[in-house]
């Protein structure tokens, strides 16, 4: 195996990446209709759901992040797990 | 008629989707090296990379639309695609198949035909797969395109070509190495993206059992109305559900299908490729949440006329796929309706991407290796998958544009399936577990098996015979009439495949050792603490499943 294939990232970082990105993106969205409450075009829109699951999802994609990289610390294995 | 509407903030999250696949696509191609890479992954995944990508193939935007819009019309009935339709099947792939695919180091499915029978057995099934694969592919493009004109108002042929070239794009660079690495950014993009819609819809209607006092009785039970066809909405019996449904197809998709079956391939070890259909069954039973769901919330908001929501209308026919789509457009505000339509556009691109790598694994070894060019080298190969991707995706867009000229064509997508895959079951079947079935008995069979489910279909499409000759009852929909020439293809071939192998020469024994079972050494998991072993968790995915069709009998 080469030594570009030991450095491979392995899909939980892309997963996780992913993640952080488009829940920043719509948490910050959430966060806009938090602060600016207009007229609520969706029903249960009072819930703000795009705030509190876009943490969910900056959240969830941190913990890939930090699971991926303990896991490539720990192995420099090739396997894409 | 646009259903939903894009605020800036949705399409900074699409455009994350492309920058991703595309990003991936050029990332994983320094690491493309040669062509165990290129079409098998390098064979290095653990089985939740594996597992994950095997569910995902199959996980398409078009069967995301489709069931929630089939659960409105059927209730749950639904769910035997996801339970009894897809569970055991994928269980035994995992402890009884698996280990005869994956020990003879085989590169597709109609490489094992070869070893175990011949190369003209290997090239029908090939050829076969090869021209499913390009038709499905081709009216998933279609499908594609029609969803994002019809809910999003985007014009057909730019949003075609562009999904099309960026998945030419990263499969060409890496092939299933950027498949498989799309397919679970896929999943979750799925989850994370569709999720919110049931759960949402159930706080509004206020809960599980709410819903399930607002459906009519035949909507919220699995087999307590299957006995007598008129009582369940999808008119048909156990009998139909259990041997066409839950024995063929479910079994004919999930163990014979290369475009799921690959994903499996690309695992690191054999333990890990067995655990592979194993950890997909876990999620797969768990689909229901977001299509059975949906589809419940979006049949008692349209029969509650104080909820303004309604199902659309094309041509006084009821658009029952419009349903997903439009509980998007209810409860996702700004940010949200970009992920879920980002989720959507993931299931299609994923889809396809699942179908061409499959396809060009398939064209490459087992028509261009196997009888244009027996001596090319492992770089000329990888070249000519490379070279297949982008035609196969060149003829899946000719696919899409007769489509678009022959609309009733996505009548015929199921059907599809039960042409090849039903009686493919059969062939395998016998092939791993009979060592005495021959060559011949093997060829004649398929061809027999995918002769007469094609001749059914013509048969009762044309009305040459009644519908009932074949579902044994008076009322039948198309979807039980599928079931059942699904079994009746199956039946015919297995019989041909016995009746010729009875008077045609075997190979000898010693050229099916580890292709067949009672020649191949038995799968020592004995080493292994029980926590590792297969065997356990495919028990209890089987246990789940049992739990589920009891609670909702």
């Amino acid at each position: 195996m080469s030594t570009e294939n030991r450095k491979m990232k392995s899909i939980w970082y892309f997963v996780g990446l992913m993640l952080v990105a488009m829940g920043a993106v719509v948490m910050g969205s959430g966060m806009y209709s938090f602060l600016n409450p207009g007229e609520a075009r969706t029903v249960l829109a009072e819930l703000h759901p795009a705030l509190w699951w876009g943490i969910v999802m900056v959240i969830a994609g941190l913990i890939f992040l930090v699971v991926q990289r303990r896991q490539m610390s720990g192995s420099k294995g090739a396997s894409q797990s | 008629m646009i259903t939903i509407e894009l605020s800036t903030v949705d399409w900074l999250v699409i455009a994350l989707y492309f920058l991703f696949v595309l990003g991936i696509g050029f990332y994983l191609k320094r690491y493309t090296k040669g062509e165990e890479d290129f079409f098998l992954a390098g064979r290095k995944n653990s089985s939740w990379v594996a597992g994950l990508a095997f569910l995902s193939a199959n996980l398409g935007a078009l069967e995301l639309l489709g069931m929630t819009g089939n659960t409105f019309r059927y209730g749950m009935y639904v769910a035997h695609f996801y339970w009894i339709g897809a569970i055991p099947a994928m269980l035994f792939l995992g402890i009884y198949m698996m280990p005869f695919y994956y020990s003879s180091r085989i590169k597709s499915i109609p490489g094992y035909l070869k070893l175990r029978f011949d190369e003209k057995t290997r090239v029908l099934n090939a050829i076969s797969f090869g021209v499913m694969t390009l038709l499905v592919s081709g009216i998933n493009l279609y499908a594609m395109a029609l969803v994002l004109h019809t809910f999003l108002g985007w014009n057909w042929d730019v949003s075609m070509w562009i999904s099309a070239a960026t998945v030419a794009v990263y499969v060409t660079m890496s092939g299933l190495l950027s498949a498989i690495f799309t397919e679970i950014i896929q999943f979750f993009l799925i989850w994370f993206g569709l999720f919110l819609v049931s759960f949402l819809g159930l706080v509004e209607i206020g809960g599980l059992d709410e819903i399930f006092s607002r459906v009519p009785a035949a909507f919220n039970t699995l087999w307590s109305t299957s006995s007598n066809p008129i009582e369940n909405g999808m008119l048909v019996t156990w009998g139909g559900i259990v041997l066409g449904l839950g024995f063929v197809l479910s079994f004919g998709y999930w163990t014979t299908d290369f475009l799921v079956v690959q994903r499996a391939f690309s695992a690191k070890d054999l333990r890990a490729a067995r655990m592979t259909p194993i950890v997909a069954s876990f999620f797969k039973m768990a689909v229901p949440f977001i299509v059975i769901v949906a589809g419940l919330i979006a049949y008692i908001l349209a029969k509650d006329p104080s909820s303004g929501f309604q199902l659309l209308q094309d041509g006084g026919q009821v658009n029952y796929d419009s349903a997903l789509p439009l509980l998007i457009a209810r409860y996702y505000p700004p940010g949200l309706v970009g992920l879920g339509v980002t989720a959507l556009l993931a299931g299609f691109m994923a889809g396809q991407a699942g179908n061409i790598s499959a396809f060009n694994t398939v064209w490459t070894y087992d028509i261009y290796q196997s009888v244009l060019n027996k001596k090319a080298s492992g770089e000329h190969l990888m070249w000519m998958g490379r070279m297949a991707t982008v035609v196969g995706i060149l003829l899946s867009i000719v696919t899409a544009y007769w489509a678009k000229g022959f609309p009733s064509i996505m009548d015929y997508m199921q059907a599809i399936f039960s042409w090849v895959n039903a009686p493919l079951f059969a062939t395998m079947l016998l092939a791993m577990f009979v060592r005495w079935i021959t060559p011949n008995g093997a060829f004649w069979g398929l061809l027999a098996g995918m002769g007469s489910s094609f001749t059914l279909f013509l048969a009762v499409k044309f009305n040459w015979i009644e519908m009932h000759v074949i579902t044994l009852s008076d009322v039948a929909s198309d979807m039980a009439a599928n079931f059942w020439r699904a079994w009746w293809a199956w039946l015919i071939c297995f019989g041909v495949t016995i009746i010729v192998s009875l008077v045609t020469k075997r190979k000898p024994d010693e050229e099916l050792i580890g292709l067949v079972k009672g020649l191949t050494p038995t799968t020592d998991d004995g080493s292994l603490p029980w926590y590792r072993k297969p065997g356990p968790y495919a028990l209890a995915s089987l246990l789940v499943v049992v739990v589920l069709n009891i609670i909702f009998w």
